[in-house]
C-alpha cells in the first residue's frame, strides 16, 4: 500500500516536450513510473519519448485512461494547465512549476477542491512511492520501499529525510513535497490524514519550515487524529524576520510564522521534534524503537 | 516587491480612492515648488524610503512655512533614515512628498492580504488606526474586523457596509467607504498585490474619508504581467548583494555571522544555517542556488558570498538530485582557482554522483576540505571559521 500513487496509476505529463519535462519523464519512466503519454498544444499526433503527444488533456484521457498528470508549463500558464487537467477528469495533479501568482492559485485552489481533484505543489519535488511510481523531480536512488510516510515543504530538506530513513534501512511508503508556495493546493493536513489511514506507512516524517501558520494546524489535526508516531523538524530557526527566505511562502510575517511558535505547537500535540536536519532519522528510530 | 508611499498613492487615485493632495520631489527646491503648487500654510512633509516607523525616526513632519519644506528636504534628500524597521544603515531618502495637511478627527485602519489559513484574500478594519496593527491583533483581535473575498465572484457593496457598520460609520462615510473597499480590492486583484494596508485612514473634522498613508507589497511571481509596477521599482531600496543575486536567480538574503553559505534548495539552505547555529557558529547569509547549479552560477554565488568581508569560511553543502555533484564539483574548481578565494572552504557533496565529486575535490589542491554528512560539513565549517585547522 501507499497514498496517491502506485505501480498501477496511470500518467501523463503536460509541457511533455519542453527540456525540463523531457529530462524528468525520462528519468520517471526508467524509475518504472506508467507514464502513457504527454500534452503540448500543437503537437498533437507526434511521439516523444516513444509516447503519444497530444494536443488537450481531454484527447489525452481519452486516448490512454489517465488518472493523473505531472505538469512543467512555465508559470504563466500552470493556472490555465491545473484547471485543464481538473476540467477534464484527471484526479490528481502534481505541479511541479516555481513562480507560480499566489492569486492564481486562490482560483484554481478553489475549483480544484469544488471539483474534488487532489492537486499537489505547485512549486514542488513531486510525490513518490519508492519501487513503484515516481511523480517528480526527486533522485530515484536515495529512497527504498518501506515504513516511514514523508511529507515536506522543501525539496533538498524532503530528500535528506529519505537518505536519512534509507540508511537506517526503514524506507519509505510514499513521500510528498507538499511545495514552499503560500496557496498550497495540497496542506500539511490532507497529507497526514492519508498516511494516518494508510497501513503500508508505520510512522510519519513531517519536514516544515518558517512561514504561515500550516504546521501549527497540522499539529491540531496531530492531537486528535494521528495515532502513528510523527517526528517533524522545522527549517529555519535562525531565519531573520520579514525577509522572503527562496521559497514564497517562507517569510515571517508580523511576527508570525516562526520556528519557535512551530515546534511549540507540534510539542505540544505530542509530535517528536529534532532540531537538526542531520538528525530526522534518528528521531523515527527513537520514537519507533526501531 | 516593495513601492513608495507616493507610488502607492498615485495608483490609489487611478482607483478613485480618496487620499490626501500630494506631489513627491527630488530636490529641495522641487519640494518647495510642489508646496506652493498645492497651496495652504500648512504641509505635511514625508521621507520616501521602503520602511516603516517614519515617524518616530523624523521622516515625517508637519510644517507652518515653505523654508520648513525646504529645510526637510535638505535635512534628508540624499542621507539615510533609520527606522526600527530597517538595518543600521537605514534605507536612502531620493524624494520628499509634499501633501496638503488634513485635520483629523479620528484614525481607522483598513488593510488586505491572502490569508494563507483561510485561502481568500481578507480585508481588515478597525477602529485602533495610527498604531501598529500588529500589536492590535496580538492584544485584541476581536477589535479587528474581517470579510473574506471569494476568489471567483469578487467584492460586493454589503461586504463594505458589514464592515462600515463594524467600525460605525454615518451614512455619509458609509458611501465613501463602498468606494474605498470596493477600489482596494480591484486594485489587489488586478495588480497582483500581495499586501496592501491604509494606516491610518483618516476621517477628517469635515467627517470625509482620507487614505493618509499607503503600503503596497507587490507578488513577485506576478512582475511578469505587472509592466507598470515593474517600472517602479526603485532598486536603491533593495540590497545590493541581494539585487545582484536575483540578476543570476540566486535567492541571496544577507546576515550578521561569519560562514557563507551555498546550498540548493531554500529549506536545506535554512537546515544548513540551523546546523552551523547549533554548532556554535553563525551563518553569514542564506544562499539558494538552485538546482541547476553550473561553474558560472557557482561563481556568481561565490562572488555575492564574498564580497561580505566579514565572511571566514565558506560551506558549500549540496545534495545532488538531479544534477550530478561531479558536475558541481568541477564548478566549484573552476571558480576557486579563477577567483583565487582565500577562505577555507568546506565541502559537502550527497547524492547523484557524490563520490566522485568528493575524489575531484580531493585532487584539486586547493583550500577545499571535504565532509560526509551535514553534521561533519557543520562542524568543520564552525571550526575553520574560527582558524582551528584540522
Amino acid at each position: 500500500m501507499s497514498i496517491l500513487i502506485d505501480k498501477n496509476t496511470k500518467v501523463i505529463c503536460q509541457g511533455f516536450t519542453g527540456g525540463q519535462a523531457t529530462q524528468h519523464c525520462k528519468q520517471c519512466i526508467d524509475y518504472g513510473t506508467k507514464l502513457v503519454g504527454g500534452v503540448t498544444p500543437g503537437k498533437g499526433g507526434q511521439e516523444h519519448l516513444g509516447l503519444p503527444v497530444f494536443n488537450s488533456v481531454l484527447d489525452a484521457v481519452k486516448a490512454t485512461d489517465a488518472t493523473a498528470t505531472i505538469i512543467f508549463v512555465p508559470a504563466r500558464f500552470c493556472k490555465d494547465s491545473i484547471l485543464e487537467a481538473a476540467e477534464s477528469g484527471i484526479k490528481l495533479i502534481v505541479c511541479i512549476t516555481e513562480g507560480v501568482p499566489t492569486l492564481d492559485m486562490l482560483e484554481v485552489k478553489m475549483r480544484c477542491d469544488d471539483l474534488g481533484v487532489r492537486l499537489i505543489g505547485p512549486n514542488c519535488p513531486g510525490i513518490i512511492t519508492p519501487g513503484e511510481c515516481k511523480m517528480g523531480i526527486m533522485p530515484g536512488n536515495i529512497h527504498l520501499p518501506g515504513k516511514v510516510g514523508v511529507i515536506s515543504r522543501s525539496g533538498t530538506l524532503t530528500y535528506e529525510a529519505v537518505k536519512q530513513t534509507t540508511d537506517l534501512g526503514f524506507g519509505q511508503s510514499s513521500c510528498v513535497g507538499i511545495g514552499g508556495d503560500p496557496i498550497p493546493g495540497s496542506n500539511f493536513v490532507d497529507i497526514l490524514s492519508m498516511f494516518q489511514d494508510d497501513p503500508a506507512t508505520e510512522a510519519i516524517v513531517m519536514v516544515g519550515e518558517i512561514g504561515g501558520t500550516a504546521e501549527e494546524t497540522a499539529a491540531e489535526f496531530i492531537k486528535t487524529n494521528v495515532t502513528k508516531p510523527v517526528v517533524s523538524y522545522i527549517a529555519g530557526v535562525t531565519a531573520p524576520a520579514g525577509k522572503r527566505m527562496g521559497h514564497a511562502g517562507a517569510i515571517i510575517a508580523g511576527g508570525k510564522g516562526t520556528a519557535e511558535d512551530k515546534y511549540k505547537a507540534l510539542e505540544a500535540a505530542g509530535v517528536f521534534t529534532v532540531k537538526s536536519p542531520a538528525d530526522i532519522g534518528k528521531g523515527v528510530a527513537e520514537v519507533t524503537g526501531w | 516587491m516593495n513601492l513608495h508611499e507616493y507610488q502607492a498613492k498615485e495608483l490609489f487615485r487611478s482607483y478613485g480612492i480618496a487620499v490626501s493632495n500630494g506631489i513627491a520631489a527630488n530636490t529641495a527646491e522641487g519640494a518647495k515648488e510642489s508646496a506652493i503648487q498645492l497651496g495652504g500654510d500648512r504641509w505635511v512633509v514625508k521621507a520616501q524610503v521602503h520602511a516603516g516607523g517614519r515617524g518616530k525616526a523624523g521622516g515625517v513632519e508637519v510644517v507652518n512655512d515653505l523654508d520648513g519644506v525646504e529645510n526637510f528636504a535638505n535635512k534628508w534628500l540624499g542621507k539615510n533614515l533609520v527606522t526600527f524597521q530597517t538595518d543600521s544603515k537605514g534605507q536612502p531618502v531620493n524624494q520628499i512628498l509634499v501633501e496638503s495637511c488634513s485635520n483629523i478627527a479620528d484614525e481607522l485602519y483598513l488593510g488586505a492580504v491572502i490569508d494563507r489559513a483561510s485561502q481568500r484574500l481578507v480585508m481588515m478594519a478597525s477602529n485602533e488606526g495610527g498604531v501598529n496593527i500588529e500589536d492590535v491583533a496580538e492584544a485584541t483581535p476581536d477589535k479587528i474586523f474581517k470579510i473574506a473575498i471569494d476568489p471567483i465572484e469578487g467584492p460586493n457593496k454589503s461586504q463594505a457596509d458589514e464592515l462600515s457598520a463594524s467600525l460605525g460609520l454615518n451614512d455619509k462615510q458609509r458611501l465613501q467607504f463602498r468606494d474605498i473597499y470596493l477600489g482596494l480590492v480591484k486594485l489587489f486583484m488586478e495588480k497582483d498585490l500581495a499586501l496592501l494596508e491604509i494606516n491610518p485612514l483618516v476621517v477628517t473634522s469635515e467627517g470625509d474619508l482620507l487614505c493618509v498613508d499607503a503600503k503596497i507589497n507587490i507578488d513577485s511571481n506576478a512582475l511578469y504581467r505587472q509592466e507598470q509596477l515593474s517600472s517602479m521599482r526603485d532598486p536603491s531600496q533593495e540590497d545590493e548583494r541581494e539585487s545582484k543575486a536575483a540578476e543570476w536567480d540566486l535567492s541571496y538574503v544577507a546576515l550578521d555571522g561569519n560562514i557563507g553559505c551555498m546550498v540548493n534548495g531554500a529549506g536545506l539552505a535554512m537546515g544548513t544555517m540551523d546546523i552551523i547555529k547549533l554548532h556554535g557558529g553563525e551563518p553569514a547569509n542564506f544562499l539558494d542556488v538552485g538546482g541547476t547549479a553550473d561553474s558560472e552560477r557557482v561563481s556568481e554565488a561565490f562572488k555575492i558570498i564574498l564580497s561580505d568581508s566579514n565572511v571566514k569560511a565558506v560551506l558549500i553543502n549540496i545534495f545532488g538530485g538531479i544534477v550530478r555533484c561531479d558536475v558541481i564539483a568541477d564548478g566549484i574548481v573552476d571558480a576557486l582557482t579563477q577567483m583565487g578565494v582565500e577562505v577555507p572552504v568546506v565541502v559537502r557533496l550527497e547524492g547523484n554522483n557524490a563520490e566522485l565529486g568528493i575524489r575531484k575535490l580531493a585532487e584539486c589542491n586547493l583550500n577545499i576540505i571535504p565532509a560526509v554528512g551535514l553534521e561533519q560539513a557543520a562542524d568543520l565549517a564552525v571550526k575553520a571559521a574560527k582558524g582551528v585547522t584540522k
